[in-house]
């Protein structure tokens, strides 16, 4: 993952010219976001994953990832993970992207929309990252006569909640009464919402991994600055094995999510050794989530709990970022239920098929 | 500056799923022949076992990454990863060559003279030889520069005196690699003055006495040199220099899969006796600690992959360790809270209750041997830039 890459290398550059954190942080509004979104457009990043035929950039799955985990590294506030997935997702059934940011749903399990004979589009998803501040949005639904359609409709032709994550970005509640897509298609066979959970799970993962990366960093070089007692904290056993245990949360996570990443990039559907790495994915990184972010809080004592400090920005994106496309609990129960139903004597050949 | 922890995701190559079936194979024939049983009774802690040791070691499976000329296959570290994790999941009497073959043949083959090689090495390939490791002292565990028991300059080779401790399998092993103490330590560099060697353990003047476990088990022993004789081409490596050869071997033994699965067996065991529909509580639980042990494992896979590209990964092997041994260690209790409501009789109850004793019995020894938490935490932090 370390490796040079001309497409990882671009997002980074964007990411660290426009939308640094420590410089956003200290930006009284949201003015930085156009010039970022542009330039990630511009170099046809929004739409990576979506192939050239269909006006995207036509980029490898697996750079994707990689790209979404520098989108944690900087605490990205633009949809940009969420243009990726409405991208891919409409790419699934053919459907061309349109230009301008696009959020992407349902994001929560259990959530339905439902396509009349008309085409026209009801039902709620309950919580769309981002869909606040997209033009379009890139939906899976159901046929009423059955089977699942992939759905483009302009953000207009819905009622949003105007809610907020804890990280301050848009998370809003999605209705549709009756509503008229942009384009349907059906979904290739054998997909479902089942498979843009799996996606978003992963896309998630990474995207936390890279946050935890970037608090690692912090809180070591705060830990090394910061002078307590006459010396630095860092010198402190006590600190060091807490930051020695977030080294550890924070590896335990660039590991479940670069193989969760790698298992999708190399798979030929989103079948059960997916499903086993996404979901251990998605439950083991947002525990490390949960105590990464613990661990650099107290590092960083009262500082890091302020609004100026650019801490927050990654912590309140990493509890945020957990409830995106299951929580860890929702995936827990359903990979302990496929567990159970294979016998006890299953489970050893299954961990180690890979 | 920025931490780069690598982690990337290693596919384990074709040959090492054939090699794999080949193994449960050659696992499942075993127990039917009866030469063990994979459970509690069965010695569920690598046992020892003459007969077993030498079959795994007909089968080319002991040394399997070592020269040719030396008894070896010349197989990858990813297969030998491959064999290492089946036994332990089968819980295979691995105890006569285990370490033999993870650490002891490994600093032979580095350091060892030509003739320590030539004889030993085969030997141990064959599953013959049973060695220990002596580092451990009254006066020094974690601390191994502070090792006091001397090995003095004699003709021809050296007379050891003093005591080591808490050494696993000396009662069974044929050899010890020992740390012993050759010159003081300097001003400069307090771990300078130590010495491997390896210790024919039938010299005269060695004694062995148990030191019986909480368990009840003998594994642990005290070992007492008086006067014993070590020729000099049974030193490993420079005299005096012993602190630059110690890490790099720690590598191998810090990230492999026996370091999150020595109490896997208790995973098993509460999927089994929590049936094919648990509850939700029960399946939330099973859900996450089976998505712990693979996040532990894909990063151990991932380590192995870098062992075997040749790299020296010390703080992701630390790292593999520190985690994995602190999940082994809490897995039985987390087992018994989910385990609570489980049927209170049945035969799979019985079999949980067995397992999850003797589980929680051992527990408190994996976050100590070859290791602690604390040591291990202190190698993250230098590696992070802190020390």
């Amino acid at each position: 993952m370390e490796d040079t890459n001309p497409v990882v290398d671009a997002a980074t550059s964007i990411l660290r010219d426009l939308a640094d954190p420590q410089t956003v942080n200290r930006a009284k509004d949201n003015a930085w976001h156009g010039p970022a979104w542009a330039a990630l457009e511009e170099a046809g990043l929004t739409l990576a994953w979506v192939p050239e035929k269909l006006g995207g950039g036509g980029v490898e799955l697996g750079d994707g990832f990689a790209v979404l985990r520098q989108v944690g590294r900087f605490a990205v506030a633009v949809p940009l993970a969420e243009t990726l997935l409405a991208g891919w997702l409409l790419a699934r059934a053919g459907i061309p992207s349109p230009k301008g940011a696009m959020a992407c749903g349902p994001a929560r399990e259990g959530d339905r929309l439902v396509l009349a004979p008309n085409g026209r589009l009801s039902g709620t998803a309950r919580a769309i990252p981002f869909a606040g501040d997209a033009k379009h949005l890139a939906l899976l639904a159901r046929r009423e006569s059955g089977g699942a359609a992939v759905v483009l409709i302009e953000t207009a032709q819905a009622r949003l909640s105007d809610g907020r994550s804890m990280a301050g970005d848009p998370l809003n509640a999605v209705t549709f009464e009756g509503a008229r897509p942009v384009a349907v298609k059906d979904a290739p066979v054998g997909f479902d919402g089942d498979s843009l959970m799996l996606m978003g799970a992963a896309a998630r993962s990474l995207q936390m991994a890279g946050a935890l990366e970037a608090i690692l960093d912090l809180a070591v070089a705060y830990a090394n600055e910061r002078v307590a007692f006459e010396r630095p904290i860092a010198k402190f056993q006590a600190v060091q094995h807490n930051l020695a245990r977030l080294a550890g949360e924070t590896a335990v996570a660039v590991a479940a999510a670069g193989s969760a990443a790698d298992a999708i990039a190399n798979a030929q559907s989103f079948d059960e050794a997916v499903f086993l790495e996404v979901a251990s994915a998605k439950i083991r990184v947002g525990e490390a989530a949960t105590e990464g972010a613990a661990i650099a809080h107290q590092v960083l004592g009262a500082i890091g709990f302020t609004q100026e400090h650019v801490l927050h920005r990654f912590t309140r994106r990493l509890w945020a970022w957990r409830d995106d496309f299951g929580n860890e609990s929702r995936w827990a129960v359903r990979l302990g239920n496929l567990v159970a139903s294979k016998s006890a004597d299953g489970l050893w050949p299954m961990l180690a098929a890979r | 500056m920025s931490t780069e922890l690598t982690f990337d995701p290693l596919r384990l190559p074709p040959e090492c799923q054939q090699l794999r079936r080949e193994v449960r194979a050659f696992l499942a024939e075993e127990m039917e022949a009866g030469t063990f049983a994979s459970n509690v009774r069965g010695g569920i802690d690598g046992a020892f076992s003459e007969e077993f040791s030498r079959k795994v070691g007909a089968r080319g499976w002991i040394g399997m990454t070592w020269p040719k000329k030396y008894g070896g296959q010349e197989r990858s570290f990813l297969e030998r990863y491959v064999v290492t994790e089946e036994f332990r999941v089968a819980n295979a009497p691995v105890r006569l060559h285990f370490v033999a073959d993870r650490q002891s043949g490994p600093v032979i083959i580095r350091y060892g003279s030509e003739r320590i090689k030539a004889d030993i090495l085969p030997r141990i390939c064959k599953g013959e030889v049973c060695f220990a490791i002596g580092m451990s002292e009254p006066g020094s565990g974690s601390d191994l520069f502070a090792a006091s028991t001397k090995a003095t300059k004699t003709k021809g080779g050296w007379l050891i005196n003093g005591t080591k401790v808490w050494t696993s399998s000396a009662h069974h092993a044929h050899y010890l690699i020992g740390l012993f103490r050759t010159s003081p330590p300097t001003k400069e560099n307090r771990r300078h003055g130590l010495t491997q060697f390896v210790v024919d353990m039938k010299t005269p003047g060695i004694t062995v006495n148990p030191i019986y476990q909480l368990t009840g088990q003998h594994d642990f022993n005290e070992v007492v040199f008086e006067d014993a004789f070590m020729p000099d081409d049974h030193v490993l490596g420079e005299v005096d220099g012993a602190w630059k050869q110690a890490t790099s071997e720690l590598a191998y033994e810090r990230s492999g899969p026996e370091r999150f699965l020595e109490t896997f067996y208790v995973l098993t065991e509460l999927v089994r006796v929590l049936g094919p529909k648990p509850d939700t509580r029960g399946a939330e639980g099973i859900g996450r600690l089976v998505a712990q042990v693979h996040a532990l494992r894909r990063m151990s896979v991932s380590v192995a992959g870098m062992l075997h590209a040749g790299k020296e990964p010390v703080v992701e092997a630390a790292i593999v360790k520190d985690v994995g041994t602190i999940w082994e260690q809490d897995l039985p209790n987390k087992a018994r809270d989910l385990a609570a409501f489980a049927e209170e009789v049945s035969a799979n109850r019985a079999s949980f209750e067995e397992h999850l004793a003797y589980a929680t019995m051992i527990a408190p020894k994996l976050t100590i041997q070859g290791g602690t938490t604390e040591i291990l935490r202190g190698i993250i932090a230098r590696g992070l830039g802190l020390r």
